[in-house]
């Protein structure tokens, strides 16, 4: 079991597009060579911002729910896991289904892989291999008081998707937020500020 | 849980799946049999030995030389009541005592003295007179049961395997 005062923070404000997050994932021995993570460019015609995108761990996950072979499971203490190997149809509804454009097909073997909080570490009181190596704090793991105390920035873990409301384990650092305040993607990718 | 049925089959939580996969349960057959053969064999490891009981083995007068013939054998009871033990005098000095259990299916065996063994009439079962198997389904020897001469007593001291 992850110890529940271990928290997941990712701010992309801070993220300097590295890519360290990204081979430190590919590493891990349980999936060596394959990362479960990747890097998305936000606006790259007009901007060099870039977001690690690693698994928000839903409350609700999307993924499951749209998965037809029972092959994305969550654990007791929050943590959507990856494919389950053996059930996994490579049909690539989760891709579709999820909001924040986690999980990928891996063509080649035919099965989703996503980010599953490197659960072999993060159940074993380990960091993540992505948070252990970025060097901006993008991705940072530990007690949510201590993040707080440190940064600037609140962390938010309940998004709007038009009238869906998705609340997940991983938190989101936003500038000047209130606590637990909620953002309104549709809105915000329409381009109207909503607060 | 609300929503539809199958929800109930296949739920996200991990903790309220209990589908059991085929290979699932193919695994737990190869385990289940595996451990039954382990423990199968461990207990044919130890059940031809036999255990002495808390305190060692006790040892207790079983007859006189003078009741016996040279070539004659009695019965008597070790180390408990009921433990029926066969003792053999092979020659003037020389004595052998054996469980009297088939160490087969636990009948009785009997000295022949003629062709000198011992013989399980349940199912053709022979030993010779050191209690090895000659012939017939027995697996292993006859338990040996150790005896001193005293005078003219005789002790039974143990069991040895």
């Amino acid at each position: 079991m992850i110890d529940p005062e271990m928290e997941f923070f990712l701010d992309p404000s801070r993220c300097i597009g590295c890519k360290a997050c990204f081979h430190a994932c590919a590493e891990c021995e349980t999936h060596r060579g394959v990362s479960m993570i990747h890097l998305d460019y936000v606006d790259r015609e007009e901007s060099v911002q870039t977001v690690p995108v690693v698994c928000m761990h839903c409350e609700d996950p999307a993924c499951a729910a749209a998965c037809p072979a029972d092959a994305i499971k969550k654990t007791a203490d929050g943590v959507v896991q990856s494919a389950l190997q053996s059930r996994c149809i490579g049909c690539s509804n989760c891709v579709l289904a999820c909001p924040f454009g986690v999980p990928r097909t891996i063509e080649a073997i035919d099965q989703m892989m996503k980010c599953d909080l490197c659960y072999d570490r993060t159940s074993a009181g380990k960091r993540p291999m992505c948070v252990t190596v970025c060097p901006s704090g993008a991705l940072a793991y530990g007690p949510r008081r201590e993040i707080e105390r440190l940064r600037r920035e609140r962390p938010v873990s309940r998004f709007e998707f038009g009238e869906e409301t998705v609340r997940t384990k991983v938190r989101l650092m936003l500038p000047g937020a209130a606590e637990e305040a909620e953002m309104d993607v549709a809105a915000l990718m329409a381009g109207e500020e909503r607060r | 849980m609300s929503g539809p049925a199958w929800k109930e089959d296949f739920p996200v939580s991990w903790v309220d799946d209990h589908y059991v996969t085929r290979r699932e349960f193919t695994k737990s057959l190869g385990l289940v049999s595996c451990a039954a053969c382990v423990a199968n064999g461990a207990l044919l490891a130890t059940a031809g030995a036999a255990q002495p009981p808390p305190g060692g083995w006790p040892r207790v007068l079983v007859g006189r030389v003078s009741g016996v013939p040279v070539g004659g054998s009695f019965v008597f009871d070790y180390p408990a009541a009921g433990d029926r033990c066969i003792l053999l005098r092979l020659e003037a000095d020389r004595f052998a005592a054996f469980s009297q259990k088939c160490t087969h299916l636990g009948c009785p065996v009997l000295w022949q003295p003629g062709p000198r063994r011992l013989y399980c009439p349940c199912h053709e079962g022979f030993f010779d007179e050191e209690g090895r198997v000659l012939a017939g389904p027995p697996p292993r020897p006859l338990p040996r049961i150790g005896i001193e001469r005293e005078g003219d007593d005789l002790w039974a001291i143990g069991i040895r395997s």
